[in-house]
Parts: structure tokens; C-alpha cells; sequence
């Protein structure tokens, strides 16, 4: 029973809802031997041991993708009840979020956090935010294992999270104001960087991720 | 602490990499996957990739080439050169390009930039612009590898493009390319002041003081061409790339 149980695992799904470079995600587990799965099958994402929800584009154009892919339902059973770990990347984690200006719609709602546009009064804050930039490391031990203040990670978003409970934040950075570039929520995670863009440091986090259960 | 980008930007004829002095008098460098292997093990942190015929040859930049390069390239790329219309540029980001880079299309179809933005999100489309500085100091910007002069100043061509849906500016002083003396800061100045996306500097860069001039004049990234292929005061072409802590140093 335990075999077949190991054979119908699945190991990492990415969730593929055409948006952005999806085989930049699974380079990077490549690079760390760790195999991972495109994918948009129910199946697969239900019965993935971590999943991971990638995404650039547009925040409204990612809701639509998800739904006419049918995607919604079996990621709410995997995450809400199957409590399936899994990782929101850029737009990935932005959908997680209850709603987004961008599009002003609402979004997958499983972290208490809206998504807003970065607005400056001066031009010295270019949006989007593009480039490297540091980690201010508020909670999450096990999964910033070997990661410090320090670190730079791969940056490239118009828009930002503002979560309703603090401890749900995991790291914040400044860019003209603080925001919040990662969360965590029960099995639920998210980063506002690219891991799989961040080289060395990056490839570390994946696989702290990888590699962690809860 | 925010640190730009450092972009080493790769001219293509066809399928081999070369590199120009003013636009002009190109030299052969090498296989551009070659360099692309380097790159990832120097962990540049972008690349750019352009085709300097496609455009004057009616073609794109080769589909096939931006594929390998996806299938290599650890880092984000951008890619230009002949690039039309939303089908070229779908073409170009299913095959694993982050990023186009549109020139020639930005002044004779504008509204393909809306339409490439609307679909693919702003960060993957860059505006091209080429500039040159006449004899009384006055910029204007070229198309078609600087063969076709438009009368738009490039300050009036970066904001439209930002309104039009760009994400980036990659702004090319023509008389500084491949001089390896520094940017035209005055142009940066210029271009960085009249738009709110990131502008990234190009044309001009030596060394690494040459890029923190050109970020303290508002270029968001640097990017630059012989400085990477080059080593030397002979330029014996030599892939290279600066180290992390050198760069975190430089820009802190």
C-alpha cells in the first residue's frame, strides 16, 4: 500500500494558467535535482505534495485565466482542505489576496490581504519595481534557514500586498515604503520576488522549501 | 537597500554575436550560447539580446536562437530586433523570453506596444529608443539601427511610450556605443526626469564608476556591451562580469 501510496504522489506541481515563464520555475528545481511537474490537471494539483503558483501579468487577466481553466475549485480542495502546501510567486501571491486594485477585482481570498498599486509623488521610485533588493526578516526560521539581511532577490512588480494580520508577514522590504515581500498563512506562502530568477540565494530558498514540512 | 540592475546587452547578426562602435564597424565576438553559459555562471543578473539586421531585413530576431537561449539562460532575457506585431512577441515569450524589446514598431504601429502590454503585462515590454546629439545639442531619435532619423526628441519619445503601455525604457546613446569613455549622462538626465518607469541606460560604459554616474543621473539599470566582452586595453574579447560584492560596494 505504501508503494503505491509513494508511486501516486506527485512531488512539486507547478500549476500552469498561461501566465508568464512557467520553465523558468521548473529550471530551477532542475538545477536543484528536485522534480517538478507542469501542470493544469485537477489531478495532479490534488494530489501534488507541494504545489507552487507561479504568474506575471495582469491580476484580473490571472482570476480569468484560473477559472476558465477550471482551476479554482480543485485549488481551494487542495489548499483550504487537503491543506496542500503551496507557494504564490509575484502574481502567484498577489492572487492569494482577498482583492486587487489592478483590475479591482477580487481575488482567491485565502490570506486576510489586498493588493495595491505603488503610487509616489516624486519620480525617484520608478514603477514597476525592477531589480535586486534585501529581506527584512520578521518570522520564518526554518524556511529563511541560511538566508541574511544581506541577500539580494530578483524584484519586478507594479504591485504590492498589505496583509491585515502582522504575523502573518514573513519578510518586508522598502521601496520608496515598506511592503510586505512575503507571507505565510498555515500551509499557505507567498513571495513578491523571484526565487528562480535570485541565483544562489534563491535556489537556496527553493530548496528550504523543498526540502521543509510543517 | 535597492541595487540596479547590471545588463550585459548581446548584438546579433543572424546567429553570431558581434559588437559596434557608434551603431557602425562591427566586430565578430562569438556563439551567443556560448555566452549565455558564461553568463550563468558569472550569474549576470539580466540579458538583452537584439538583432541589429532584423529589422532592415524584414525578419525577427531568430525564433529558433531565442529558444536555445531559453533553454540555457538562468537569468531573465529581453529580445529585439524585426519584432511587428502581438504574434512576434508571443512567439519570442512562449519560448522563454521575459521581455521584448520594440524600436522600429514603437514609431510606425504604436499601438502594437499597447496591445503586447495588455496581454503580456507591461514589465515584458521595453521601448528601444536610439539617440543622437546633433551639432547644436539637440537630441533626436533613430529607427532601423540608426539609419532613419525621427524628428522626436527622445524625452517626448520615452513619455509616449510610457503612455502607450512600456514598462522600460532602454535608452542607446548612438555616439557613445562601443566608445567604452562613460554614458551621456545629460540624455539619462534627461530621459530618467520625464517618465516614471525604470530607464535603462545603455551606450558608453567602461567601467563600473562610468554605471554609478549613469544611476545617480535617474538610470534605474546600466547595461552595456563591450565592457563585457572586452578585456583589456587590446579588447581581447573575453566574457565577463562583475562580482556580487563588487556591485553590492559600488551601489550601496
Amino acid at each position: 500500500m505504501t508503494f503505491i501510496k509513494k508511486l501516486s504522489k506527485m512531488g512539486i506541481v507547478i500549476v500552469d494558467y498561461g501566465m508568464g515563464n512557467l520553465r523558468s520555475v521548473q529550471k530551477a528545481f532542475e538545477r536543484i535535482r528536485i522534480p517538478a511537474k507542469i501542470s493544469a490537471d485537477a489531478n495532479d494539483i490534488l494530489s501534488a505534495e507541494k504545489l507552487i503558483l507561479p504568474g506575471v501579468g495582469h491580476f484580473k487577466m490571472g482570476i480569468y485565466n484560473l477559472a476558465s481553466k477550471g482551476l479554482i475549485d480543485p485549488l481551494n480542495r487542495a489548499v483550504l482542505e487537503k491543506k496542500i502546501i503551496i507557494l504564490g510567486i509575484c502574481l502567484g501571491m498577489q492572487l492569494m489576496t482577498e482583492f486587487s486594485e489592478e483590475g479591482n477585482v477580487k481575488g482567491l481570498g485565502w490570506i486576510k490581504a489586498q493588493t495595491k498599486r505603488f503610487s509616489f509623488a516624486s519620480n525617484e521610485f520608478k514603477v514597476p519595481h525592477m531589480g535586486w533588493d534585501s529581506l527584512s526578516i520578521k518570522n520564518g526560521d526554518t524556511l529563511y534557514k541560511g538566508i541574511n539581511q544581506e541577500d539580494l532577490f530578483y524584484f519586478v512588480h507594479s504591485y504590492f500586498i498589505i496583509c491585515e494580520d502582522e504575523k502573518d508577514i514573513l519578510t518586508e522590504t522598502y521601496y520608496g515604503q515598506k511592503f510586505v515581500s512575503s507571507f505565510n498563512k498555515d500551509n499557505i506562502y507567498g513571495f513578491q520576488f523571484h526565487p528562480e530568477k535570485s541565483h544562489n540565494v534563491g535556489l537556496k530558498l527553493l530548496k528550504n522549501f523543498a526540502n521543509f514540512s510543517i | 537597500m535597492f541595487r540596479p540592475r547590471i545588463i550585459p546587452v548581446l548584438l546579433l547578426k543572424g546567429s553570431g554575436l558581434v559588437k559596434t562602435q557608434q551603431f557602425r564597424k562591427s566586430s565578430y565576438i562569438g556563439d551567443p550560447i556560448n555566452s549565455v553559459r558564461i553568463f550563468n555562471d558569472l550569474e549576470a543578473d539580466e540579458l538583452i539580446f537584439l538583432d541589429i539586421l532584423a529589422a532592415k531585413e524584414n525578419r525577427t530576431i531568430s525564433f529558433d536562437l531565442v529558444k536555445q537561449i531559453g533553454d540555457e539562460a538562468f537569468m531573465p532575457f529581453a529580445v529585439g530586433g524585426g519584432i511587428r506585431n502581438l504574434k512576434d512577441a508571443a512567439a519570442m515569450i512562449n519560448a522563454g523570453a521575459e521581455k521584448v524589446v520594440l524600436n522600429t514598431i514603437f514609431i510606425e504601429n504604436t499601438e502594437v506596444i499597447t496591445e503586447i502590454s495588455k496581454t503580456f503585462g507591461n514589465q515584458s515590454v521595453v521601448v528601444s529608443i536610439d539617440a543622437k546629439e546633433n551639432l547644436f545639442g539637440d537630441y533626436k531619435i533613430y529607427i532601423k539601427d540608426g539609419l532613419k532619423k525621427i524628428a522626436l526628441h527622445p524625452m517626448i519619445a520615452a513619455k509616449k511610450a510610457e503612455d502607450f503601455g512600456a514598462g522600460e525604457i532602454f535608452l542607446n546613446s548612438i555616439t557613445h556605443d562601443g566608445m567604452m569613455q562613460g554614458y551621456d549622462l545629460e540624455l539619462i538626465k534627461q530621459v530618467s526626469e520625464s517618465v516614471n518607469i525604470p530607464v535603462i541606460a545603455c551606450g558608453g560604459a567602461g567601467n563600473l564608476s562610468h554605471m554609478k554616474e549613469a544611476f545617480k543621473n535617474g538610470a534605474n539599470a546600466l547595461a552595456a556591451g563591450s565592457m563585457f566582452v572586452y578585456h583589456g586595453p587590446r579588447k581581447a574579447v573575453l566574457i565577463n562580469y562583475p562580482e556580487k560584492k563588487e556591485l553590492i560596494s559600488y551601489f550601496n
